[in-house]
């Protein structure tokens, strides 16, 4: 094994629910754990035997709960998973403390998603393993951040020094409010902040990030053509109908912005378009094509990345 | 002038910001008590111009969180023998948990009732509160 594992001795079980848990440090060294991974893994293949990993699911995923078992199983752990807990163990009225009590009782490492804001802050209160936010409501996606940090790192070769462009929905997207937070702490990093009015970032959040670094540059815009000619990295994100109370402020504003292949003319050569997936119209598929878009390769980067994380709270590397 | 005798044991809440006494005599249970209580509204005073002041006699357990969350310009004084032994002035809580209630319907303590909501002070200016666990901020 590489360099990587030096310093995650601290991981070791710990709690992972809010993209702030863990320092620059400690996202430095994870990413060089995968990177490790990525690079030789046989090496890893058996570091999680006897280990077990549950993941339970209040919302629908694909994407995140996959990933994680795909880690788990390649770390040559076991998974047990509730894909649909909204209709078992809530429906018999069961709290979300007395399921985490129980499921810990059985594995050794929880990932949760809920639709509830701070769900998976509470479940953390009550878990005696460690646990993972699989994403809570609208608020945080902390492993999709490790996956966006460790993607932009490896194609840009530095996290400093950007400006990032968030396009779509920046009030209910969590992978943004998360990654945001995150970049922040950064430095000369710059944000472009695309959206319609009804969907721009929460104040806390701005006003979180530029108490955190007063120096931040942030622009706000309802102009896509403004964030592309100037962004190193483009953070689509897709208007999402479950966060909506109301269905025809959904429709109103679903389609609010669409990248399509001739938009990118105007954007740069190394620009990075990046995206949480899944993608519904926001980008047209004939931006797959261009080498810019990496978001299928992102959306693999973060089971390496995964793996590296469940590795280091186990305390296995 | 209202009198209102001085008393040998127990608690003076003073510099009750006035309007406020009435809903702290609620909060605090008081119309329950046995023991002599008085509620007085609208005191003169050279500092606030008009204030409400709570006198107790006995043995009180105040919760100066609540308290504080209240009314953070109030000042307490424990009485022991016809005098005051020690002031405090609780002030705007860091931490409140179980008194204030998350706004945000999408919150998870808005359904696992069990779990009392967390609020820490992020603005002592405007006396905004953040939720510990959605981040919903709330002016009190």
């Amino acid at each position: 094994m590489g360099e990587g594992k030096v310093g995650l001795s601290s991981l070791k079980g710990r709690h992972f629910v809010d993209a702030l848990d863990l320092s620059q440090a400690e996202y430095d060294l994870l990413f060089s754990l995968a990177e490790d991974i990525m690079e030789s893994p046989q090496d890893y293949a058996h570091c999680c035997s006897g280990k077990i990993l549950a993941t339970i699911f209040y919302e629908p995923s694909t994407r995140t709960r996959l990933s994680f078992e795909a880690a788990m199983l390649r770390l040559g752990g076991r998974v047990i998973t509730v894909a649909d807990a909204a209709t078992s163990s809530v429906a018999k009225g069961e709290s979300l403390a007395d399921t985490i009590r129980t499921v810990a009782g059985y594995a050794d490492l929880i990932v949760l998603r809920h639709p509830k804001e701070g769900a998976a802050k509470l479940a953390a209160m009550y878990s005696p393993v460690p646990l993972i936010n699989g994403g809570d409501g609208a608020r945080e996606h902390p492993t999709q951040t490790l996956t966006d940090l460790f993607t932009i790192k490896r194609y840009k070769g530095r996290l400093e020094g950007l400006t990032v462009a968030f396009c779509g929905d920046l009030r209910y997207g969590r992978t943004v409010h998360s990654l945001i937070r995150a970049l922040a702490l950064r430095e000369g990093i710059r944000f472009i902040l695309i959206s319609p009015a009804e969907l721009r970032l929460p104040r806390a959040i701005v006003e979180e990030i530029l108490e955190t670094n007063p120096g931040l540059g942030l622009v706000e815009t309802e102009d896509l053509e403004v964030g592309l000619s100037e962004a190193d990295v483009l953070y689509m994100t897709r208007i999402q109908k479950e966060r909506f109370f109301n269905e025809e402020d959904y429709i109103r504003l679903r389609d609010s912005y669409i990248l399509t292949r001739r938009k990118l003319e105007g954007a740069k050569e190394n620009l990075l378009v990046m995206h949480p997936l899944p993608r519904v119209t926001e980008i047209t598929h004939d931006v797959d094509e261009d080498p810019r878009a990496i978001y299928f390769q992102q959306a693999r980067n973060g089971m390496f990345v995964r793996m590296a994380l469940i590795a280091s709270l186990l305390g296995v590397v | 002038m209202l009198k209102v005798d001085r008393i040998q044991l127990g608690i003076v809440l003073d510099h009750i910001q006035a309007g406020k006494g009435f809903l702290i005599f609620q909060e605090l249970g008081l119309s329950s008590r046995k023991e002599p209580t008085a509620l007085l509204m609208n005191v003169p005073s050279s500092k606030m111009g008009k204030k409400d002041m709570i006198k107790v006699s006995g043995v009180l357990d105040l919760d100066l969180t609540k308290l504080g969350l209240l009314d953070p310009g109030i000042t307490v004084n424990y009485i022991e023998g016809g005098e005051v032994i020690r002031k405090v002035k609780p002030g705007l809580p860091e931490r409140v948990v179980g008194l204030i209630k998350c706004k945000n319907p999408r919150c998870i303590t808005s359904t696992e009732s069990y779990q009392e909501p967390i609020f820490t002070l992020v603005d002592k200016e405007n006396k905004e509160y953040q939720c510990h666990f959605c981040g919903e901020r709330v002016r009190v």
